[in-house]
């Protein structure tokens, strides 16, 4: 087996707030190879962000803290390394892309000089270099008259156009990693398409690796090839994208697919009513004994409110944390 | 249909004004709600979708007079209400109520469930004391919540649980038309699923009529019975959702219905990627506004503005090219 990009494994990122410990990621693995894209998904505050925000090392501290787990990019483990070593990473071999553009970009410099800061930062080059490098990016993500663009600020552009300008910025330095963070939660559907298209025609031509987080499970059927489900701070399931819509084995994958209206099936006459999953995520400052899901299960067995399942492999490539496969 | 429909809305415009310069000259208007025509029936869920800026929730408003039309006409039960003064307005409340998107900013931090319910009911004098309470613990039960909950706070509540308070405040009246703006799009997908089957629950039991907002199309097609697509303050197409989802004739319909992400990794489907952004509703672009963008654009789409009719058996679409082509 090839020596994987980035491996996580065993990650716990806990917070000490006021109210307690919160356990936002809790002993989570998975790895991600050369110019794949890893889907993760899941529902607000399963900890999908707060595992991505952990490989860039930006978890504030405090409140938050890396407690546990290595996260090896090519063989280093980054949770070793010094804040400056910690920035050559950041931005040039791993970069990430976040929801909001307008909160992510700078409102006081132009985008030429955002993306230009890059790489003048990471790659040496001259003010002039950087602003030709700039126009070049704005180019490749398809923004129209580049050289006028690169002049503006975020809040000239149209939110289709600040998230293409997010990702001109984070491809600058040819990262071997983008994380993307519900990269197209905040637009409208004709945009989300627009900015999917090119997220995977730039893959085909850069060969960056994606990991694609997003609560959207279209978005994964759309564009990852591997998916890891998360509940609750923990992974439920990991499978290839074909065999997780195909054969969904942890109960809550299969609640989620379940629960989701769909237009190309309802209109073909069988519009029938949504499963619901009953009850509520609960909190992560008062997780359950046993399985998190085990509440809101409708196979749940006495063993799963007392023991945790672990991450076992039921088919090949294909992992759930489960009672029901023992 | 000779019944007279529950709400008309005719020629329906809504143009904020722009103001600028030192003395606050109007100097625009955005053109929220171009001229628009619906229909909704006893017991019927129209779902108007359109993407951000379209103009659905300002159509959503303007029908309960949240906010005033500019012109055009609004007949609940036959009457124009446009025309009414406060005191009817407010009478007529009683029978259309909104259910808002966001559950954390449509709850008063400061009141308890019990008030917050129990409020219209008071307002409009029809129940106080203890009968009050009764009617806010049986609205309690009938949205999934117990009666206890009534001396809780809103942050006491996940989102979906607020959303059911936001429902149960909106039934208290026993209202004939809910308009509900978006009301699942703040919510997690497994969230999402209960609060659509309640919605359908309660039209079932009290033959409510929903005016259904919302920018995700899967969502609007599973509760709608017809759907109206917006852009750009106008109605583009108007059908049942069977029929626009399997003849769409708008270019605009068939660029979004292409575009809807499916949840199933083994459908590949032709997308139409549409060009560039959605224009400015201050000066929307001549002729057919979404001519910009369309791939079947003609000479005449720049110049006239195509009429919004009927092709038969109630789907209505403003294209110059449909339905012969």
């Amino acid at each position: 087996m090839e020596q994987s990009l980035l491996d996580i494994r065993g990650l716990r990122t806990q917070f000490f707030t006021d109210d307690g410990l919160a356990r936002a990621v809790d002993g989570v693995s998975y790895s991600l190879a050369r110019g794949e894209t890893v889907g993760v998904v899941g529902e607000s505050g399963c900890g999908k962000s707060v595992t991505a925000l952990s490989i860039l090392r930006l978890i504030p501290d405090p409140p938050g803290k890396i407690v546990d787990g290595e996260i090896l990019f090519e063989g280093t483990n980054l949770l070793t390394l010094s804040p400056a070593e910690m920035r050559r990473i950041r931005g040039n071999d791993i970069s990430m892309i976040f929801q909001e553009p307008m909160t992510s970009l700078n409102p006081v410099f132009t985008i030429g000089n955002q993306i230009a800061e890059a790489v003048r930062l990471h790659q040496g080059l001259s003010k002039r270099e950087a602003m030709h490098k700039a126009i070049e990016m704005l180019t490749l993500v398809g923004i129209p008259v580049p050289e006028r663009r690169v002049h503006e600020y975020p809040h000239q552009l149209s939110g289709g156009m600040r998230q293409r300008a997010m990702i001109a910025m984070a491809l600058s330095c040819n990262p071997k990693v983008l994380i993307a963070d519900e990269p197209t939660t905040a637009l409208d559907v004709t945009i989300e398409a627009q900015i999917l298209d090119l997220m995977r025609n730039l893959q085909h031509e850069l060969g960056t690796a994606i990991i694609m987080i997003t609560h959207d499970l279209g978005v994964i059927a759309e564009i990852a090839r591997k998916v890891v489900v998360m509940y609750a701070g923990k992974i439920v399931e990991q499978a290839p994208v074909e065999q997780l819509f195909a054969e969904p084995n942890h109960p809550y994958t299969q609640g989620l697919l379940q629960s989701l209206p769909r237009v190309d099936k309802d209109a073909m006459g069988a519009k029938s009513r949504l499963q619901e999953i009953p009850g509520i995520v609960p909190s992560l400052l008062n997780l359950p004994q046993g399985c998190k899901f085990a509440s809101r299960c409708p196979k749940v067995m006495p063993i799963c409110e007392e023991e945790e399942p672990s991450l076992d492999q039921v088919a090949p490539q294909h992992y759930s944390a489960c009672w029901l496969n023992h | 249909m000779a019944e007279t429909p529950l709400l008309a809305v005719k020629h329906l415009k809504k143009h904020f004004p722009i103001k600028g310069g030192v003395f606050s000259k109007t100097i625009g208007y955005v053109y929220a709600v171009d001229d628009i025509n619906f229909t909704l029936e006893k017991g019927e869920t129209l779902g108007l979708v359109g993407e951000s800026g379209c103009g659905k929730s300002t159509t959503g408003r303007t029908i309960l007079r949240l906010i005033e039309p500019t012109d055009g006409a609004i007949c609940f039960e036959g009457q124009d209400i446009t025309t009414l003064d406060k005191s009817a307005m407010r009478a007529l409340r009683r029978e259309m109520q909104i259910i808002f998107q966001d559950p954390y900013a449509s709850l008063n931090p400061r009141m308890t469930v019990g008030s917050i319910i129990g409020e219209p009911l008071e307002i409009h004098k029809i129940a106080k004391g203890s009968e009050k309470e009764e009617r806010v613990a049986s609205l309690l039960q009938k949205v999934g919540l117990r009666a206890e909950d009534m001396r809780k706070y809103p942050h006491e509540f996940s989102g979906g649980q607020r959303q059911r308070i936001g429902i149960a405040r909106a039934l208290a009246l026993n209202p004939k038309l809910i308009v509900c703006d978006e009301p699942v799009s703040a919510l997690d997908v497994s969230i999402q699923a209960q609060v659509i089957n309640l919605l359908e629950d309660l039209q079932a039991e009290f033959g409510l009529s929903y005016l259904f907002i919302a920018h995700n199309l899967n969502v609007v097609e599973h509760i709608s019975n017809r759907v109206a697509v917006m852009y750009l303050g106008q109605i583009v197409e108007l059908a049942s959702d069977e029929e626009l989802y399997k003849n769409p004739q708008h270019p605009y319909t068939e660029a979004l219905l292409s575009a809807v992400p499916i949840p199933d990794p083994t459908v590949k489907k032709k997308r139409i990627i549409l060009e560039g952004d959605v224009p400015s509703p201050i000066n929307p672009p001549k002729g057919c506004h979404f001519h910009t963008r369309c791939m079947y654009k003609d000479k005449i789409c720049e110049e006239v503005e195509p009429e919004f009719k009927d092709i038969g058996g109630g789907h209505w679409v403003a294209c110059h090219f449909r339905p012969a082509r």
